[in-house]
């Protein structure tokens, strides 16, 4: 079942056309990976769709509903969430001000909260600390746990694992993994490796529009495909 | 071992700047009674421009919003409020405190709904359309300023008026040498006030906790799912009300106004912002104490250089701390 469609999006930026009309349907459940080279227009598709940047023409549905046009505060509680390339975390706040500024009503529902001090362990212990003061992986766990502090249909992850550790990188996968149970996950990747480690569908993003669409598994096999998309060498 | 810095740190930090100024005064001024007098008096000058900065800053700091105009709700306040007193002269200058309390009360009140009706007015009619442009804000909003100024004159005309002080704020307090006049105490305690119910505000309740992260990252709070442009408007008028009552308790202490009210505390406003750092309270709270126990001290022990002392002042902040004392983290 499609959970998300794109057609024909197209956005400018300033007097640039970044997306020439994309087009494409995300199922609902797993994780969905936008793959493509810089400057494809991963993240210009991911910010279209949260309506930080209009399409024009083109249009976006989510459950059914055209949300094109929507204030991105309306797409939010549509339930979609966005973690942005630059997690977009609230330094002068703490952890916990943080994660209750997502919450709807705000006050945590406890056995979520428990769910996410288990993937994240490193956010109990930082509780009270100002975000700024969190390393950069700690940072991302925050703000991965901000969008999931209520439950949401969609989230939209824009790079998580640019500069990050690899240990750090590990145990993202693990937790979007278990994310991915209950939500959709639609995720901007650069490194190829952690995206087919936890992707079920995928799309690669060339110049503004979608090059090539399929399941992560048969575009994993296809090196040759994996070259002339990405210029990935085997 | 620990640096010095580090000590400073923990003992308060950049706090501790009004307190090294006053030990600093203190030993140049010699004479302890004056010395009180003049601490007294730059910390209710403080208090004063604190309530008329606070606005300010947070409008700049959340709208990323160049407001010149800010200064036009200043004069509005103190016209505002100096023509309720002296519509109540009978209770103004009655012997019951009450009746004095009373005319108080509603010349402030008119201040604030004036500021919160103009600031309504002001986000939605001028500001709107140039939000993202800082060019047309300053070219916009001093355009604004010019009207609005251009309306006391035509409203109050150019001559000085006189502003009523009730009576219960006549007079001083003699505390051995030191000589407290009330009116000071009384700006002092309103600005305190001001001070803990925006520091409350901020730090206590979610919508504090909104607009602290929307100084931040605007985009972000309506990717959570806030419409952030319903926040801009309340705080605008906030922080317009806060102006009006800033420029209502400067007119009680000038005792005489002009049109030019506005404009010429502007300068003080708009350095005391810089001082503190954008979007900070405790900053603005902290750059007005600064600015106010600077212009006494500075007017008692070297006159001549009054004028520039707050200029001075932001000079050697800035040296030091180019984004002021406590900017909000960007």
């Amino acid at each position: 079942m499609t959970l998300l469609s794109l057609n024909n999006m197209k956005t400018d930026i300033g007097q640039y056309a970044v997306l020439h009309g994309v087009t494409l349907d995300v199922p609902e459940g797993g994780v969905f990976v936008l793959l493509g080279r810089n400057g494809a227009g991963k993240t210009t598709t991911l910010r279209s769709i949260m309506g930080l940047w209009s399409p024009t023409p083109g249009s976006v549905t989510f459950r059914g509903a055209d949300i094109t046009g929507l204030h991105t505060a309306d797409i939010a509680r549509k339930g979609i969430a966005y973690v942005p390339e630059n997690m977009g975390i609230f330094g002068g706040l703490t952890v916990e001000e943080n994660l209750i500024l997502a919450t709807d009503k705000g006050r945590f529902d406890q056995p979520r909260l428990k769910r996410i001090y288990a993937l994240f362990p490193a956010l109990e212990q930082f509780w009270t600390k100002q975000a700024w003061s969190l390393s950069g992986g700690q940072k991302q766990m925050l703000a991965v746990a901000r969008a999931i502090i209520e439950p949401r249909a969609l989230i939209l992850i824009d790079e998580p694992t640019k500069g990050l550790a690899p240990s750090i990188v590990a145990a993202m996968a693990e937790a979007f993994r278990e994310i991915s149970q209950s939500a959709t996950i639609l995720l901007v990747e650069q490194n190829f490796h952690f995206a087919k480690s936890i992707g079920r569908d995928m799309a690669v993003i060339d110049d503004g529009l979608v090059a090539h669409a399929g399941t992560m598994a048969d575009f994993a096999a296809d090196t040759e495909l994996q070259e002339r998309l990405l210029s990935l060498s085997a | 071992m620990e640096n010095l810095s580090q000590i400073l740190g923990r003992l308060g930090g950049v706090y501790l700047l009004p307190v090294g100024l006053a030990l600093g005064a203190f030993v140049l001024i010699g004479a302890p009674a004056s010395w009180a007098t003049l601490t007294i008096a730059g910390l209710s000058m403080g208090m004063m421009v604190f309530l008329m900065a606070s606005g300010l800053s947070l409008i700049f700091g959340l709208m990323d919003v160049l407001n010149f105009g800010h200064s036009a709700f200043i004069s509005f306040g103190a016209f505002v409020a100096a023509t309720v007193l002296s519509a109540l002269s009978g209770w103004v200058g009655a012997d019951s405190v009450f009746l004095n309390s009373m005319a108080l009360v509603f010349a402030l009140l008119a201040a604030i709904s004036f500021g919160l009706a103009a600031g309504w007015f002001f986000e939605s009619v001028i500001i709107r359309p140039v939000y993202h442009d800082h060019l047309r804000q300053i070219l916009i909003t001093m355009g604004a300023l010019i009207v609005s100024e251009q309306i006391i004159l035509a409203l109050w005309g150019g001559t000085p008026i006189t502003v009523l002080r009730p009576h219960f704020l006549e007079g001083a307090i003699i505390l051995g040498n030191v000589s407290v006049e009330i009116y000071r105490l009384f700006a002092f305690a309103l600005g305190l006030v001001a001070f803990i119910g925006l520091y409350l505000v901020l730090n206590r309740s979610r919508i504090g906790l909104l607009v602290r992260a929307g100084v931040e990252n605007r985009e972000m709070v309506e990717a959570l799912g806030f419409r952030i442009d319903r926040l801009f408007i309340g705080v605008f008028m906030v922080g317009s009300a806060l102006a009006a009552v800033g420029g209502a308790m400067w007119a009680g202490y000038e005792t005489l106004i002009t049109p030019a009210l506005g404009g010429e505390m502007m300068i003080v406003v708009f350095i005391v912002v810089i001082i503190g750092g954008l979007g900070s309270i405790e900053g603005t709270l902290l750059g007005a104490i600064m600015v106010g126990l600077t212009a006494n001290y500075v007017g008692f022990l070297a006159p001549k250089l009054a004028l520039a002392s707050n200029m001075i002042l932001m000079t050697i902040i800035l040296l030091w701390r180019p984004n002021g004392l406590r900017p909000a983290v960007k």
